[in-house]
């Protein structure tokens, strides 16, 4: 067992050779916690969506994680430029990805809604011109 | 069939030998769409795509995918190399068209 850990990453805006740094880092980690297999993969999963959504979107931001015995918490805070629609950026194949963004593989409409199925609980906060705040939670 | 047997196979040309050789493949899995393959590759799958560039590697390595199959004549791009290399993920290439070539793994397996 293992006490509360917090861990903080800087993600940097539209630089795609370090997406997915953070959360690679996070899946090392709980992998060598002997978190369970299938959280680790819920947090991988939820969290890298999240962190190309700040890269892609965003111009980057801050992501802090918190790990407990019983839960993993994810909280992707961003000063981009908000979301307008929640409801429809969370329906599956809604993007409003850039052209350069779907030749990369990305853009797909699949972000928010895998970010929702994979995580326990997700919570949005979004202002508009001030930016957005994702908090998800997994349990173990 | 495990990813050394497949190296050795010579079925699939060889771009960057991760060193997971004693990787059990479980089966192929194609895609080519990064957010579909996260959410639907499963453990130690041999993953068949086009996309040969750095967050395909990244997908990869957060999926646990056993090895990707870049298909079509498509090239690892050199950010996809460099972090391939650094992430120790195993890959091939192939001309064939993603169906052929992952059909040709599922009877080898």
């Amino acid at each position: 067992m293992y006490d509360a850990i917090k861990l903080t990453y800087n993600v940097s805006g539209d630089d795609f050779t370090r997406a997915g740094e953070a959360s690679s880092d996070v899946k090392g980690k709980l992998k060598k916690m002997n978190v369970p297999p299938d959280a680790v993969r819920k947090v991988a999963i939820s969290m890298y969506e999240g962190e190309i959504n700040m890269v892609i979107h965003a111009d980057g931001g801050q992501i802090t994680v918190e790990i407990t015995k019983d839960c993993i918490t994810m909280i992707l805070a961003d000063k981009g430029p908000g979301i307008k629609d929640i409801d429809q950026a969370m329906q599956a194949g809604f993007s409003t990805a850039p052209d350069n963004i779907r030749t990369l593989g990305f853009g797909a409409g699949m972000g928010l809604p895998n970010m929702k199925k994979y995580s326990d609980e997700m919570k949005i906060e979004t202002e508009i011109g001030v930016g957005t705040t994702v908090t998800m939670k997994v349990f173990i | 069939m495990t990813v050394k047997e497949l190296i050795d196979n010579n079925i699939f040309e060889l771009v960057n030998n991760g060193g997971n050789g004693d990787t059990v493949i479980t089966k192929p899995f194609a895609c080519d769409l990064l957010s579909f393959a996260m959410s639907k590759a499963s453990a130690d799958c041999a993953w068949f795509t086009v996309m040969g560039n750095m967050n395909t590697i990244a997908v990869s390595v957060l999926a646990d995918c056993a090895c990707i199959i870049l298909c079509e004549g498509a090239e690892l791009d050199e950010p996809g190399m460099a972090k391939a290399t650094q992430q120790n993920v195993t890959v091939f290439k192939t001309d064939e068209p993603i169906f052929e070539a992952a059909l040709k793994l599922y009877n080898l397996l």
